[in-house]
């Protein structure tokens, strides 16, 4: 029952793009069609997964009369899919009516039918990747996703640059894709069937196991965007509609998440080196991403570079989970696979709002440049007010949701230290992800105060105001979510610990509420939140009683300062840049003064992505060189290409 | 039933002669028409109980083979204003004998594949290679661009022919999807041939060469 709702609401998500298509393309009638189609069925879906008994396991399955030659579509539903469901629903329906404000149809005319289709058609497909039991199935899926987010990303398909990181991410996930096909044809070889996912493939020799998990690892590592997989998240995210970024940042890397969550249990044991890999690529993505975030000026690749991050910090946790199933550490287990569950919803909350609000700004400001913004502060309270509490939360601060589900993860590597001796080391992890977190939260100052604080830069920040209200309120209730999961986790615990019941394969797990009690997070957040409310109301007051007056800052007795002159967020993180040059890589021109009276100078500096604009692309030009050779064969004559085939035919013919 | 179904074939592979020889573009058209409507008798000749889905494939196949395509044909050469193959990269007559040679090496060779011992395998298996041959020839040889779609449309009829083999092991839904591909493929090389047409004033495939980037 519960499924069938499921696959009905998914059906709704991807037909909900599909009556806006009749209407004239001036008509903004399709638009809240497409909108309302998505959020009743977002709701319902919600409702069908919050308020149901799932069986513990996944016993609900769905076998339609229809077949494909090679194998039956199946469907089932367990607690794990229904954790990755929520976010799916969530933010599809958020974001349809994000949308509304964001990208209305009146104003964009030519591709805003466009976007609502394939917006819906994502939605569905993830739904249906999800609930997937059948590799076929999950592949159809997974294409459907995959393709739509790639019409998605290439919204505005006239820029050229949107074109190029559309082609990046077209690449990227055909490679991605290409490494499930074989994981999967794999599997039903040494599975015997396409059912996904098994739990207990037994006998396997130890090459095959090796070579399913590294392609599953990769084929999914693409999607989730793990380091140095990640290359085409960047300017994707950058690139694309705030509110395409929002589904893509917080749902659609969750899919590759999912796949890998999947994916290490499927012999039931998982070797120790396993849990070692994840640890190693999560660590790895964490750090360097949030260092490359941490030097971008344009703040939606910033975001996007914080989402690598968060993906690291979740694959790190999940190793953790592995390394407890291998050793046989329940507390592990639940602890890190708690924190890895629970940080990818907090990270489908606040990531999709901290876009949302960047797509304020854009909106407004017309400008994806952090250095040219600045004191918007005063002119939109509003998404102030939301991006610095998204800010606070992905930077793990308490009483935030990011902090219950970093804490979790924390605590399970303390755990390391007393338990088996084989994985002590495992202990390092702790300080590593300290730095990890001390860098984000310099980062999300950065974004907050180059952004926010001060003067504003430019003209168009100068007369930038607060979005419409369809825009404002799906940023309110996301906030307003990473408030109530960071205030009362318990709520969410009942749900999680089902998840991690129905991911450890022998049943021999141990519920997160025995290891913690999480009404001493409530203890802890009710208070700060009420201190931090009434020093808002103390500071307000104090504002109020005294006039507001301007006065020009001390500026050396220069007599025209402006806004330009004032620390710009390079700046800030100059020291930090060059502690961390090794790995930022940046271009840098650096001025050339010389003498007393020294001529204009320049100084020039940006960070491109290290793996695509430093290693991947010139590699890739070189291999096109010599590709080029290849080219005599392309004659152009129709007559000589049917030759070709029929030697290829024959060829083929003779081997056999 | 075999004798017929051999008659069947026999014929087939004459019509793949007189393709390879002559030159008036509309009696290509109305011979890979008979053609067409000849292999739809097939698949109720060759299964042993005769349901609904082979009485379907054969109506289908006659109808989308016989009459469909063959009309569209027709209408793209009226459009186009072509009558005749004019000059072929190797000769009507040299084309007659490379397809005769093929036909005779294709029967020599059957015999060591393995289906050709059921005693249907006996003519379809080089029939159906003698038609791949045809297709490939008339695709390889001829520039217009209607001689070869009829050229791809003998080849698929050669594919048909193989299939009818392993009727029992590949489901229906395979045959028609195959059905419905060939009349797509074939609807849009009609639109293209317009398009060709259009813009080169001809319908000379080798000048497409000049779009090479």
């Amino acid at each position: 029952m519960n499924l069938l709702i499921l696959i009905m609401t998914a059906i709704g998500l991807i037909c909900s793009g599909v009556p806006g298509l009749f209407y004239h393309r001036r008509s903004a009638t399709g638009q809240h069609v497409a909108m309302a189609i998505n959020v009743v069925a977002s709701a319902v879906g919600m409702a069908a997964v919050l308020f149901h008994d799932i069986p513990r396991v996944a016993a609900e399955g769905w076998h339609p009369v229809c077949s494909l030659p090679i194998g039956k579509l199946a469907l089932s539903l367990d607690d794990m899919s229904a954790w990755f469901l929520l976010p799916i629903f969530f933010i599809s329906a958020l974001g349809s009516v994000y949308g509304l404000g964001y990208w209305p149809q009146r104003k964009h005319p030519v591709d805003g039918r466009k976007l609502r289709l394939f917006w819906g058609l994502m939605s569905g497909a993830m739904v249906l990747v999800v609930l997937a039991a059948n590799s076929v199935w999950f592949l159809i899926a997974w294409e459907i996703m995959a393709l739509s987010g790639y019409f998605l990303l290439t919204t505005e398909d006239g820029r050229p640059e949107v074109r190029q990181s559309g082609w990046v991410y077209f690449i990227a996930t055909h490679l991605a894709t290409l490494c499930l096909i074989v994981f999967f044809v794999m599997l039903r070889i040494y599975s015997g069937s396409f059912h996904l996912w098994p739990r207990a493939l037994v006998g396997l020799p130890v090459g095959v196991l090796t070579a399913l998990f590294l392609l599953g690892l990769i084929g999914f590592g693409f999607k989730a965007g793990l380091v140095p997989l990640h290359v085409w998240l960047p300017a994707g995210h950058a690139n694309a509609p705030s509110h395409v970024s929002a589904l893509f940042s917080g749902v659609m890397l969750n899919m590759g998440i999912y796949g890998i969550m999947r994916l290490v249990v499927m012999t039931g044991n998982p070797p120790l080196w396993w849990g070692v890999v994840l640890i190693s690529v999560g660590m790895l993505s964490a750090f360097s991403a949030i260092t490359w975030a941490m030097a971008q000026r344009d703040f939606k690749r910033l975001l996007a570079y914080s989402s690598i991050e968060n993906i690291g910090i979740i694959t790190t946790g999940l190793g953790l989970a592995v390394l407890g199933l291998s050793v046989d550490q329940p507390i592990w287990v639940a602890l890190g696979l708690g924190g890895a569950l629970l940080h990818t919803l907090n990270h489908s909350l606040f990531k999709p709002l901290l876009f949302m609000g960047a797509g304020g700004m854009i909106h407004s400001a017309k400008t994806r440049d952090m250095e040219s913004l600045g004191g918007l502060a005063a002119r939109m309270p509003a998404v102030f007010c939301v991006m610095l509490l998204g800010s606070a939360a992905i930077a793990a601060l308490p009483p935030l949701n990011g902090f219950v589900s970093e804490m979790l993860i924390y605590l399970g590597f303390f755990q390391t230290l007393h338990g088996s001796a084989a994985a002590t080391w495992a202990a390092w992890v702790v300080p590593a992800l300290a730095l990890v977190g001390a860098v984000a939260l310099m980062t999300f100052v950065k974004l907050t105060a180059t952004c926010f604080v001060g003067q504003p830069r430019s003209a168009a920040a100068a007369g930038a105001h607060d979005p419409a209200a369809t825009m404002l309120w799906p940023m309110i209730l996301l906030a307003a979510a990473c408030v109530l999961v960071g205030a009362f986790p318990v709520l969410l615990v009942g749900l999680l610990d089902h998840a991690i019941a129905a991911w450890v394969p022998s049943h021999r797990s141990i519920p997160l509420v025995s290891i913690i009690n999480f009404w001493w997070l409530t203890a802890l957040a009710l208070p700060l939140m009420i201190c931090a409310a009434g020093i808002a109301w103390w500071i307000h007051r104090c504002r109020r009683s005294v006039p507001e007056t301007i006065i020009g800052t001390w500026d050396c007795g220069y007599a025209a300062p402006s806004g330009r002159m004032q620390y710009t967020g390079s700046s800030l993180m100059q020291t930090m840049a060059v502690i961390f040059r090794r790995i930022l890589w940046r271009h840098e021109q650096p001025p050339e003064v010389h003498g007393i009276f020294p001529r204009p100078a320049d100084y020039a500096c940006n960070t491109p992505d290290p793996l695509l604009d430093r290693v991947a692309e010139p590699v890739l030009k070189k291999v096109g060189q010599i590709l080029e050779s290849a080219r005599i064969l392309q004659s152009g004559s129709a007559q000589l290409y049917m030759v070709y085939i029929l030697l290829i035919l024959l060829i083929l013919l003779m081997t056999r | 039933m075999l004798m017929i179904l051999n008659a069947i074939l026999v014929l087939v592979i004459l019509i793949n002669l007189f393709a390879l020889g002559t030159s008036r573009m509309k009696a290509l058209i109305h011979a890979a028409a008979f053609q067409g409507v000849l292999l739809g008798f097939l698949p109720p000749l060759v299964v042993k109980d005769v349901g609904t889905l082979p009485l379907l494939m054969a109506v289908m196949t006659i109808v989308l083979k016989g009459i469909v395509i063959p009309n569209m044909l027709l209408k793209a050469l009226r459009d186009a204003q072509v009558k005749r193959e004019v000059e072929p990269l190797i000769g009507f007559m040299p084309s007659i004998l490379l397809g005769a040679v093929a036909t005779a090496v294709a029967l020599a060779l059957a015999g060591h594949l393995a289906p050709a011992h059921s005693p249907l395998g006996l003519l379809v298996i080089p029939t159906s290679i003698s038609m791949l041959c045809t297709g490939f020839l008339l695709l390889t040889t001829r520039v217009k661009a209607v001689t070869q779609v009829i050229g791809f449309l003998l080849l698929e009829n050669g594919i048909f022919v193989f299939g009818l083999l392993l009727l029992s092991a590949i489901p229906y839904l395979v045959e028609l999807g195959v059905l419905l591909d060939l009349f797509v493929g074939i609807f849009v090389i009609s639109i293209i041939i317009h398009h060709i047409n259009r813009a080169f004033a001809s319908q000379d495939t080798r000048r497409l060469s000049s779009l090479k980037g």
